[in-house]
């Protein structure tokens, strides 16, 4: 028997649709941020908690400059380095909790969806009725009640994202395991972990990936929100604090635009880089069947 | 139960496998339904064989097929490969089995993981049983891809996507054939592909199967292609077994009513062939409330009322021939059966 | 009777150099490349190609039926005298149902599965006839026993999915005869149905064209139903015509390897068990890089260097309405001295 000559244009040279340049713009900033979260400590920054009060300018806020590049609040801290700390807490505490739950709910909602039975009908049960909380009151309520650290926050919001991300792991499984690659699986004499790990798995990671950046979107903007409310990290610097202080009732948003603006400005850019690079990552491996 | 009759299964200890009484029965969600999908049927398969099995949708062929492979187990009836009773094996006896018997589905872009690149895919099952390191592996694996025309290299590099249907369809062969089973069950395997390249995959099954001695049991709808490939051929309908004989005769002779439609009824590529009589009214019904007696009796053009309140059981009626019918088409009236209380 | 001689010689439906092309990621697919048909009154056409001969977008190229994106088209459509290739669906809404209809390979998917099956009838007419509803209900009925639908009335209120694979078929059979149309289209229509079946469905449609004096182009790849049920047939290989004849003709007397290989290549009953197909090696052509000349020299046993250079044009052959693509025809010196030499390699390999 011949091999095949493959005359009919090698299929593996195909120009692979890309990612994009928008993509690979978005994990830029992403890795910036990561990285500004890691080494603040270590970069040559003003100190975010010191006031630099400078007596020739008048009483703070004092507008953006060459020496405050994002200006200063009212206590003249500089708002350039408060801003990049507050990438500290906020990226941790997204990527935490995003973490945790697709540890918990994703190994739960893979096996529910493998398994069927039991395990099924218990995790949808609890799945269901973690749903059924409106998610940011609970968030309010447990992180009012406890002590309110790093560890803390990203539980309690971790706990939040354990049902959709458990529901979307068994949707997927479920896609893949009524398939003819797993019964064949089984019938070459696979065991339940292996077929799990080594067919189930590389299938479900991919739009797991997709949604693990648009779940992170969420955590930062959910603590974002909490600590808007003065519910987040205690004494801890976050975006949605420095946000909150820039717009408190004396009408700084009017006469002092750039305390907030800044903060709100990394929020946003780094809520549309995870939304749009998820996305993205969701679109490139939906193409992957060429049929004509 | 009343089951269509064993008077065709030949002495037990020739067979490599032998089903008896199979039963396969569904239930609907939580209607309380049940699907008789298979209702007590007896074959077996000779070392060397190949067992063509075909009929219509509803028939329960595929689910055959599968409860040989107890994927899922069969309700009840035995299955006995290799002298071994399948249907009371448990774990790892059961898996070590499997590496005897392996199948080949219809869909063959469904049946290779999309993830994967297609010589692990091959490899898989060598990695399971740990049959030889790393390097001997890979040796087996590139020596069966190039059997069955698969360029190794290739196979390395590129995942299921990239390669056509025929081509799919031979590296699920390539993946059967790396345990050396002695059994190959195929379910449908060219029915989902192009005439060229179905041609492709039936010879080569048919090289496979005299270069490593396999038996196969080839499940189609298609009965030209199962005439082709087959030594002896059996016809299901809803559940039951209609007809067995070598394929030679059966098709030149059918004796039972059903296979006379079914052979009448596919189009012959030849424009001068008589066409227009249409062979059977009505579709076959759904095998959730099958007919009583005779499954095919409202359907049949030979019904009579034995044919609606007794069921036929398979008797002889030429050399390795047997039918399950009161009035088949030639070898006579079914015996009228004493009944025992 | 003057126009009715006038309509047997007209064609109905016919294309002139059609050309279909998709814009995909890889480049331009050729899907349709160049394609000149016709279908008389009163005639069916049967295409015949396998997967990639484009015989499923020539159907819905010449029904209008393709994608608004992506898409570019040459050539010409027309029906009846007036050009509809260009038409918008807005302007084929005019001509869809009451001129042409098509039928689908699968009926679960090409009817509405929460729609009643009544509803998907009278709905066409309503809107192509603009018939009233109880009018439309008493014509749906009718033709539902047209049909051979068994108990009319009753499944007329029926979903798609409280009915066979069979009766669903003829619900689109319906669908598509219910304004009377000239031209139709039928895209695999037995494919996804049991053969007995199949075999009742090919009667049921044979039957009404007849009795309506219908056209219709029928695409499948299964040989065996063109055989019986069409009296022209055109052969496609790779977005073009390789070969086209009266059906008789095709399979008596074949011209193009291809066709002769594809005939070959089916197991026939009255084969013994265990014979050899003729294969065809290698695959479908690439729409996108089709090869160089014609495009089935890389896969076909009598090729020679001119078929590699240069593309064959149709040519007629010796019985009327014969015409077929090859440099080196079934019969030809050149295609019989490579025969001798292939029976020669396999003798000596045995």
């Amino acid at each position: 028997m011949t091999t095949e000559n493959n005359s009919a244009g090698d299929e593996t040279t195909v120009a692979r649709k890309k990612l994009g340049f928008g993509f690979w713009l978005c994990v830029t900033w992403l890795a910036l941020m990561a990285f500004i979260a890691l080494f603040t400590p270590l970069l040559p920054l003003k100190s975010p908690t010191s006031n630099f009060i400078d007596s020739a300018q008048g009483r703070p806020p004092y507008a953006p400059s060459w020496k405050h590049w994002f200006g200063t609040d009212k206590d003249a801290r500089d708002v350039f380095a408060r801003t990049l700390y507050g990438a500290r807490i906020s990226l941790t505490v997204g990527f935490s909790a995003i973490t945790a739950g697709f540890l918990i709910g994703g190994t739960v909602g893979v096996l529910s969806g493998y398994f069927r039975g039991w395990i099924d009908r218990v995790s949808s049960f609890v799945f269901v009725v973690l749903l059924s909380f409106p998610s940011l009151v609970l968030a309010i309520l447990l992180t009012s009640l406890i002590e309110r650290s790093l560890l803390t926050v990203s539980l309690v919001l971790g706990l939040l994202s354990i049902a959709p991300v458990g529901r979307l792991a068994r949707a997927a499984t479920l896609q893949y395991a009524d398939r003819e690659f797993v019964l064949a699986a089984r019938q070459i004499g696979a065991k339940d972990r292996r077929i799990i790990v080594k067919e189930i798995l590389p299938n479900v990671a991919i739009p797991m990936s997709s949604l693990a950046l648009l779940g992170m979107a969420v955590a930062v903007v959910a603590e974002g929100g909490l600590a808007f409310l003065g519910l987040s990290v205690e004494k801890g610097i976050t975006w949605g604090g420095l946000i909150q202080l820039g717009s408190d009732a004396s009408k700084t948003l009017e006469k002092a635009p750039w305390i907030s603006f800044f903060p709100i400005m990394m929020l946003f850019l780094t809520v549309l880089s995870l939304n749009f690079a998820g996305d993205r990552l969701r679109t490139y491996f939906d193409v992957k069947e060429m049929t004509l | 139960m009343a089951g269509t009759g064993k008077a065709h299964l030949r002495p037990a200890e020739d067979a490599l496998l032998r089903v008896e009484d199979l039963v396969v029965e569904f239930g609907i969600g939580r209607t309380g339904l049940k699907v008789n999908a298979v209702s007590g049927i007896s074959f077996d398969v000779l070392p060397g064989e190949t067992l063509g099995i075909v009929g219509e949708s509803g028939c329960g062929k595929s689910t055959t097929g599968r409860a040989i492979m107890q994927l899922p187990r069969a309700n009840s009836g035995s299955v006995v490969f290799d002298g071994r009773e399948l249907t009371t094996l448990q774990g790892e006896e059961l898996r070590a089995v499997r590496t005897k018997i392996q199948m080949i589905f219809q869909d063959p872009i469904s049946s290779l993981n999309p993830r994967r690149k297609v010589r692990d895919i091959v490899m898989e099952p060598l990695g399971i049983w740990n049959r030889g390191d790393k390097e001997q592996q890979g040796a087996a694996v590139d020596k069966v891809l190039e059997e069955v025309g698969i360029d190794p290299k290739r196979a390395a590099e590129s995942l299921p996507h990239q390669f056509s249907g025929g081509q799919c369809q031979r590296i699920s062969i390539a993946r059967s054939l790396v345990l050396e089973p002695r059994l190959i069950i195929c379910d449908e395997p060219v029915s989902a592909l192009d005439v060229s390249v179905q041609a492709q995959v039936i010879n080569l099954l048919e090289d496979l199967k005299k270069a490593h001695g396999l038996t196969l049991i080839f499940i189609a709808h298609d009965l030209a292609v199962v005439k082709n490939i087959s030594d002896r051929v059996a016809v299901m309908y809803l559940g039951k077994l209609c007809e067995i004989g070598p394929s030679e005769g059966l098709y030149a002779r059918p004796a039972h009513p059903y296979t006379k439609v079914l052979l009448d009824s596919i189009p012959v590529p030849d424009p001068n062939a008589p066409v227009g009589k249409v062979a059977v009214e009505g579709e076959p019904p759904s095998p959730v409330n099958p007919p009583t007696g005779c499954r095919f009796n409202p359907r049949c053009p030979s019904a009579s009322d034995r044919c609606r309140s007794e069921e036929p059981t398979l008797r002889e009626i030429e050399s390795g021939h047997f039918v399950a019918c009161h009035h088949p088409l030639f070898g006579g009236e079914a015996p009228v059966t004493v009944r025992t209380a | 009777m003057s126009t009715n001689d006038r309509n047997e010689i007209e064609p109905l439906i016919e294309t002139v150099e059609l050309r279909t092309h998709f814009r995909t990621p890889r480049g331009i697919a050729r899907a349709v490349d160049g394609i000149s048909i016709h279908v008389r009154r009163g005639q069916s056409l049967g295409v015949v190609g396998e997967s990639g001969s484009g015989k499923t977008v020539l159907s819905r190229s010449m029904m209008g039926l393709l994608p608004r994106n992506g898409v570019i088209r040459e050539g010409s459509v027309r029906y009846g005298g007036n050009e509809i290739g260009g038409r918008s669906p807005k302007e084929m809404r005019e001509v869809w149902g009451r001129e042409m209809a098509m039928i689908f390979q699968d009926p679960m998917t090409s009817l509405n599965p929460v729609m009643k099956v009544g509803k998907q009838v009278t709905e066409s007419l309503r809107l192509h006839l603009g018939m009233s509803s109880s009018e439309a209900f008493a014509v749906a009925e009718k033709i539902f026993r047209d049909v051979r639908i068994p108990e009319p009335t009753r499944r007329l209120d029926q979903y798609p999915h409280e009915l066979s694979g069979g009766m669903r078929q003829r619900v689109m059979i319906a669908i598509a005869l219910a304004c009377g149309p000239n031209m139709l289209f039928a895209d695999e229509p037995t494919t996804a149905l049991d053969v007995t079946v199949q075999a009742q469905i090919l009667e049921l449609l044979s039957e009404q064209i007849r009795d309506r004096n219908m056209s219709m182009l029928l695409v499948t790849h299964n040989l065996g139903v063109v055989a019986g049920y069409t009296d022209e047939i055109a052969v496609m290989y790779g977005g073009k015509v390789v070969e086209r004849a009266p059906t008789k003709t095709l399979f008596s007397n074949v011209k193009m390897p291809y066709t002769e290989a594809l005939l070959q290549s089916i197991p026939r009953l009255d084969q013994p068990s265990h014979s050899r197909l003729a294969m065809i090696p290698g695959r479908p052509p690439d729409l996108v890089n089709p090869p160089a000349g014609c495009r089935f020299a890389p896969r076909c046993a009598y090729a020679r260097d001119r078929c590699r250079t240069e593309e064959p044009p149709l040519v007629a052959a010796e019985t009327p309405g014969h015409v077929y693509a090859c440099h080196f025809p079934v019969g030809s010196p050149e295609y019989q001295e490579r025969k001798v030499e292939l029976s020669r390699s396999t003798a000596g390999a045995r």
